[in-house]
């Protein structure tokens, strides 16, 4: 339990995905500009990550070490993650048809988005977690991205009011900021965690 | 005629639609591997090569992929040759394929491949595809390489090349007293984004300022001399 703790920190502050690591920057500087879509844009990518971690440590763990094709990792990766996705844009847009209208347009843009393929690498080859750990590290790595894209997508609205130098106004500015998000999300650190866990 | 096109398809990419600055795709690794000079340089030749293989292979095989099933096609041909190169990498640059870690393998979602793979090469012959791949692919180097500097330089004070163990150089030229007391902030994450924000903001300023002065010159001189009286 402790452990999946310890996860879900790490995934959310220390690592997070976004500001630290620098995964899946194009979508958090691309869909951030207005609340509504980034929550959209948050809520699908908690949902593909935490499938395609669980997905793809079958994939790694059953076919590939067996099979001896360790190689053929990004490969299979990507095919399956590519594949889940369209699976479950289709199973969405049967079951629930509000859900598909809300998320729909975010759903293949997932794809391409580095973090879900970034999770799928750390935690199944890099750690090597086992499967329950496996989806949590997918989900929390998503909670992660919520949390930043929804900070910045309300600071940028913000923006929309306030006077900007014109060579900084659109992206620049949104960089400079997600700069200093990053800067606050340093006090964050493994000593922290170890503190926490401590304390339990 | 030819050729003066020919030139500009590679050219465009360097600066006038340079794939970091201006059209801002492939950020995630660019900002990453960006602590050091020489990661700069092994990520973008791993770039350069799987652009330029990706590009020519989807223009060959533009006309049997199907419509539908393009994208995941697309990906499979660049999945197999960002492969190619982390065997490559792990075999030949170890330490470098340590530094880089999964970023290697994040070059298949590196979103200048796939695009310049939908946008330039379904549409164009081998030829174009190729100079559009080298120019984007060396437009996006060197805009990482001005990342790094700027990073390495202020951060830690050194820049990181090939180590030559022949004449006894270790890879790091140590520029002196920015070594001694370097700038931490921009060696961590935070770093990197405030200056991918001030350079994009430094791009922008200079596109525009280069069209308004393309514009001045084309409507005439009596123009520009006027508003310099004016200034005055």
């Amino acid at each position: 339990m402790i452990k999946l703790l310890g996860i879900f920190i790490t995934f959310v502050f220390i690592e997070n995905f976004i500001l630290t690591k620098f995964l899946g920057l194009c979508p958090f500087i691309g869909v951030s500009k207005k609340m509504d879509s980034a929550i959209g844009m948050g809520f699908a990518v908690i949902f593909v990550m935490s499938i395609s971690s669980v997905v793809t440590w079958f994939v790694w763990n059953i076919l590939l070490i067996n099979l001896g094709l360790k190689f053929l990792k990004t490969v299979a990766f990507i095919l399956v993650i590519a594949t889940l996705v369209q699976f479950v844009e289709i199973i969405i847009q049967k079951i629930s048809p509000p859900l598909y209208k809300a998320l729909g347009i975010y759903l293949p843009l997932i794809t391409t988005n580095c973090a879900v393929l970034g999770v799928a690498l750390i935690a199944v080859v890099n750690e090597k977690y086992n499967i329950i750990e496996c989806f949590f590290a997918g989900f929390s790595a998503g909670v992660g991205f919520m949390l930043a894209i929804l900070l910045m997508s309300s600071l940028r609205e913000k923006y929309e009011t306030e006077w900007i130098p014109k060579p900084f106004r659109g992206i620049p500015i949104a960089f400079i900021t997600a700069g200093l998000m990053a800067l606050a999300f340093m006090a964050f650190d493994k000593a922290l965690l170890t503190n926490i866990l401590g304390k339990l | 005629m030819k050729q003066t096109k020919q030139i500009e398809e590679f050219t465009k990419g360097l600066i006038q639609d340079n794939p970091l600055f201006v059209i801002v795709l492939g950020l995630c690794p660019a900002l990453a591997v960006s602590t050091e000079v020489i990661n700069a340089i092994g990520m973008g030749a791993g770039v350069i090569f799987v652009l330029l293989g990706s590009n020519i292979c989807v223009s060959l095989l533009k006309d049997f992929i199907p419509e539908n099933v393009r994208i995941p096609s697309y990906i499979v041909i660049i999945a197999s040759f960002v492969t190619i190169v982390e065997m490559v990498m792990e075999a030949f640059a170890p330490d470098l394929y340590k530094n880089l870690g999964i970023f290697v393998s994040l070059i298949v979602v590196n979103c200048i491949i796939l695009g310049r793979a939908e946008i330039f090469a379904s549409k164009n012959k081998v030829l174009s595809s190729v100079l559009d791949a080298l120019g984007m692919g060396i437009g996006f180097t060197l805009g990482l390489l001005i990342i790094a500097l700027i990073r390495e330089i202020l951060g830690a004070g050194t820049i990181t090349l090939i180590p030559i163990s022949a004449i006894g150089f270790d890879g790091k030229i140590r520029l002196g007293w920015l070594n001694n007391y370097p700038a931490k902030v921009f060696a961590f994450s935070s770093g990197a984004l405030l200056v991918m924000g001030y350079l994009k903001a430094f791009f922008d300023w200079l596109r525009k300022r280069s069209a308004a002065l393309q514009k001045s010159r084309k409507s005439g001189k009596s123009n520009l001399v006027q508003s310099t009286g004016g200034d005055k």
